[in-house]
């Protein structure tokens, strides 16, 4: 699994690491630092921080190694940059 | 205006069988390949990137990769769909033929384009004694490589460890240094870290930091030289106030430089200060006329920005980076009416000794700064800048929930000094102070805003200082 | 206009759609009329104000508002406790809920909710079993039978409250959740007193468990809030009294109207739920559409300016009553396409379902487990499940809105996993 958290969008909820406390972590009480290549067996608990980001700041890539056991699901998730969410 | 109602059919034939070229296989050039496949791009698309690697991401490099809590080369970017490039990794661009549309390349092959986009970004500024720079444990942080040997030095326990330069990368180094329980020296020639980029006024909230983490900060300071020992490893730098620091690694940290030098003598107006181009990312060429056919996007563009005057902005920020991409991929793709300008309001962030800095705006323009919310002493506030009677920018540590309301301040030309009341407002937000930048003619460490002037050709290099 | 609108939105009438209430409501997107109070109720007006730090939670900076028949009594929190981080500012706000924080999230508790996982399907588990051995499976209620107890118990367990004392907070917490309500028929008297009585007495409660558990702690938040002394130092008794009584009345009238929102809507629409049985992952952005399609917290009438600010081209002054309609601006056509199709394949979907910005939900990553569970558990076993009314009825609350009973029937319960 490829991440990328766009950081200027980021407001610290915190949702992320607590629902996949092992790839997301907050350093102090704002401050978001993740893995950026998180490993298969993290794909579910990653999916729902993907979908409880308030601010749709984290993008996904699922890669060949995640893809192996689930068939064809939609690849690529999260909002990245291009959603009109923030205004 | 689509493709099918075009005046010539010229989009269309490019859209459908047109070659695209990007130069730099980073953040931007990645996100712009995407955004042109999106839209419909069926042509070849070749991307062209001097490090051996795919685009990957760097913030990690000075944070996470440092900290040993990611692996260097595990920062590769998620892609938000399939680009189906052509990749030319591992090669620079050494020169490019405006007349003839041909990019040179560093192992002599040349590739055509219709359309070129230049996203070379910038580089780590090297020590500038190159043999001293060549000393073991002599490192910048800037490529996933750099980010890899810097992570192993450090891991590899030195006795102390020097920062030169106190930007928002030294800064952040010096910080995961002491959350390794590294010994940390950080040579700053400002009066303060981060002083370039935000001011003295929270310059010194950032030395206080330092301070509290047991940084060893020296700043008004110049490192004069580095020694090495017999084997040719780092051991000590000496300083402009005569004393001596002993360290095993160095990490020169002194801001960056744009990749422009292969575009010497192309005719492009590329210079040190960056590759000028319009609102619409179209290059200018030296005389100061638009290109039709080169645009450039990311760290290594300077363009003009209609909230700031239309001075020419360069901006080495991820978001602008993600943004221009945005921007120049739709306007290359696009007849001229249907363009749309680069009207981001630059924003970046920095996480360093546990707390979050967050700024959107233009802080360096700032003559003013006034606390708005919260207090500098409990490093938790929101600050604003202003200039010339409006908000230009603000500033959070620990406080970013609030600044889509400043950036909404900013857009909107809101008045300075905020003639409303916030929550948290302590008596040091009663009246704004001057913001204290320092004279933009001397540069530090970099700031990653630089104001250049309105001349789009960079003849030389021009400042407009913040008063 | 404005008034008549907003009381036949508390009016309890239209409590099971209110919908095309909102709808009205926005072609104003800042409505006021009177003494009334300002109403927001677009979308991105209802985002910027929730960032705007000209705006207080903290009710001593309203105005008084005179003979304002929907006005809040300034202070309903009366004398009993001193009001809780969801009704302060900064900088009190933001260090009650930072020390709350610490023994519930991260940075320093990063597991505690992602670790309970186990422990919420037990329960989950538990409950399903109870109704197919209940067996009268021809009339299940929902909300008693498994919507109400579940968060509830799990609230308990993480605050260290005695589940046996349920039956006596059980009535303090809808007290004091329905003078969250903005009734204009209730005698405010008699209301207000109901209140601070509920309040007292909750206070009085909590206040023997925590002196309890200050001597001898065990794992539990309330002993953790008790002895906390991090480097915002200790919490005074009074504020983590105000505090565990947040977290348990929050806990109680909020997961009981997502969890409930949520099988009503599955229920309404079949070919989700049949989606949601093959394939349980979806209740993750189920429960992201439900936030917006259907909030267990409708609207915030507890904000107030502090100073005049204009938004949408309306000055509203000073001190002035703010109500930040969210169930309306989650229903904003100019923010989301077919904002009134239920659609978990919403790709854009930052609804305001939990609030944003410095107040935003304190549990909503526990919400938000609690209900991805329970609903990929009840669509997985209930056996063809069906609503024996509908609409159910409604729970008198306006702000805090769900079904009082949900009353369904189903032709029986598969076995749990595994």
């Amino acid at each position: 699994m490829r991440l990328v958290v766009d950081l200027n969008r980021c407001q610290g909820y915190a949702q992320c690491a607590f629902l996949a406390p092992d790839v997301f972590a907050m350093h102090g009480d704002e401050s978001l630092l993740y893995n950026p290549e998180a490993a298969a067996e993290q794909r579910e608990d990653v999916a729902r921080a993907v979908a409880a980001c308030p601010v749709g700041a984290i993008l996904l890539e699922l890669t060949d190694e995640d893809m192996a056991d689930i068939g064809s699901q939609d690849a690529v998730a999260g909002a990245g940059a291009g959603s009109g969410g923030s205004r | 205006m689509t493709g099918e109602h075009t005046r010539d059919g010229a989009l269309e034939h490019l859209k459908r069988e047109g070659r695209i070229v990007i130069v730099g296989a980073s953040l931007a050039g990645l996100r712009a390949a995407e955004t042109m496949r999106d839209k419909g791009f069926a042509g070849s698309l070749t991307m062209i990137g001097d490090e051996p690697y795919e685009p990957y991401d760097r913030p990690p490099l000075s944070k996470q990769v440092l900290l040993g809590n990611a692996v260097a080369d595990h920062t590769a970017l998620p892609r938000r769909r399939a680009i189906d490039a052509d990749w030319r990794l591992g090669v620079p661009a050494t020169g490019l033929d405006m007349a003839a549309r041909r990019v040179r390349l560093g192992n002599g092959d040349e590739v055509e384009y219709d359309r070129l986009l230049i996203a070379t970004g910038v580089r780590a500024r090297p020590w500038p004694n190159p043999e001293e720079g060549e000393l073991e444990g002599v490192f910048v942080l800037r490529t996933r490589d750099d980010g890899e040997g810097l992570q192993r030095a450090l891991a590899a326990n030195p006795r102390r460890v020097l920062v030169i330069g106190a930007g928002f990368t030294g800064s952040e180094i010096a910080s995961a240094c002491r959350e390794r329980g590294l010994k940390v020296t950080v040579a700053e020639r400002g009066s303060a870290p981060l002083v370039g980029a935000l001011g003295a006024v929270i310059g010194e909230v950032a030395a206080e930091m330092h301070r509290e983490h047991e940084v060893d900060l020296r700043t008004g300071v110049m490192v004069t030289a580095l020694e090495g020992d017999p084997a040719g490893r780092v051991r000590a730098a000496h300083l402009s106030d005569g004393s001596t620091v002993e360290a095993d690694v160095v990490v020169v940290s002194l801001g960056a430089q744009r990749n422009t030098e292969w575009l010497a003598g192309s005719g492009l107006g590329a210079g040190p200060r960056g590759i000028a181009c319009d609102a619409g990312c179209r290059a200018f060429d030296v005389r100061g006329i638009v290109t039709d056919d080169i645009y450039v996007a990311g760290d290594v563009a300077r363009s003009p920005h209609a909230l700031f005057g239309y001075q020419f902005l360069s901006l080495e920020h991820w978001g602008n980076a993600v943004a221009q991409a945005d921007t120049a991929a739709h306007n290359m793709l696009s007849e001229s009416a249907d363009r749309r300008p680069h009207l981001w309001v630059p924003a970046f962030w920095s996480s360093q000794f546990g707390v979050n800095i967050k700024s959107v705006g233009v802080p360096p323009m700032g003559t003013e700064i006034l606390i708005t919310q919260g207090s500098l002493s409990e490093r938790r506030f929101a600050a604003v800048y202003g200039y010339q009677g409006r908000v230009i920018a603000a500033v959070t540590f620990d406080n970013c929930r609030w600044l889509p309301f400043y950036e909404q301040q900013i857009e909107s030309t809101a008045p300075f000094p905020p003639p409303f009341s916030t929550v948290d407002r302590r008596p040091e937000g009663n009246k704004p102070v001057p913001a204290d930048f320092p004279d933009p003619s001397v540069p530090t460490h970099g700031p990653t805003i630089t104001l250049s002037g309105y001349s789009p050709a960079d003849r030389k290099m021009t400042f407009t200082p913040g008063r | 206009m404005t008034q008549a609108l907003l009381r036949e939105i508390i009016d309890y009438a239209n409590r099971a759609n209110p919908y095309p209430l909102y709808e009205e409501l926005r072609q104003t997107p800042v409505s006021h009329e009177g003494n009334g109070p300002y109403v927001v109720s677009t979308y991105y007006e209802i985002q910027s104000l929730l960032h705007d730090p000209r705006i207080s939670s903290d009710s001593r900076n309203l105005k008084a508002t005179g003979d304002d028949p929907l006005g809040q009594s300034a202070d309903d929190e009366g004398t009993a406790l001193p009001p809780s981080f969801l009704k302060l500012d900064p900088p009190d706000h933001d260090r009650l809920r930072r020390m709350t924080n610490r023994p519930f999230g991260p940075p320093h508790s990063p597991h505690r909710v992602h670790d309970m996982r186990d422990e919420l399907d037990g329960l989950v588990a538990g409950l399903i079993d109870g109704i197919a051995g209940s067996g009268d499976l021809d009339r299940v209620d929902l909300v008693d039978q498994f919507a109400y107890p579940f968060p509830v118990t799990v609230i308990c367990r993480l605050l260290g409250v005695p589940h046996e004392d349920e039956p006596r907070f059980h009535v303090w917490a809808e007290t004091l959740a329905a003078s969250l309500d903005p009734d204009p028929d209730a005698d405010p008297t008699q209301r207000g007193k109901g209140t601070t009585d509920a309040r007292m007495e909750l206070g009085m409660y909590l206040a023997g468990l925590i002196e309890e558990r200050r001597k001898n702690p065990g794992d539990d938040m309330l002993s953790q809030l008790a002895t906390a002394d991090g480097p915002d130092g200790a919490m005074t008794t009074m504020e983590a009294l105000s505090t565990s009584a947040l977290l348990l009345i929050a806990g109680h009238e909020t997961t009981v109207n997502l969890i409930t929102n949520g099988m009503l809507t599955l229920l309404r629409h079949p070919d989700v739920l049949k989606r949601l049985r093959e394939e349980p992952g979806l209740s993750v952005p189920i429960v992201e559409e439900l936030l917006r399609y259907e909030p267990p917290v409708q609207l915030l009438p507890q904000r107030t300016t502090l100073s005049d600010i204009e938004v949408a081209g309306v000055t509203i002054p000073k001190g002035a009553s703010l109500w930040l309609m969210l169930a309306s601006g989650n229903r904003d056509p100019k923010r989301f396409e077919n904002p009134d199709r239920f659609d978990p394949d919403r790709k854009d979907i930052q609804h305001l379902g939990l609030g944003s910005g410095i107040h935003s939900c304190f549990g909503a990553p526990l919400a938000r487990q609690e209900a991805q569970l329970a609903l990929s558990e009840l669509a997985r076993r209930l056996v063809n499940p069906r609503l024996l009314e509908d609409p159910p009825p409604y729970r008198q609350n306006a702000v805090l809105r769900g079904p009082r009973h949900l009353p369904i029937a189903c032709d029986g319960v598969l076995p749990r996993a595994g």
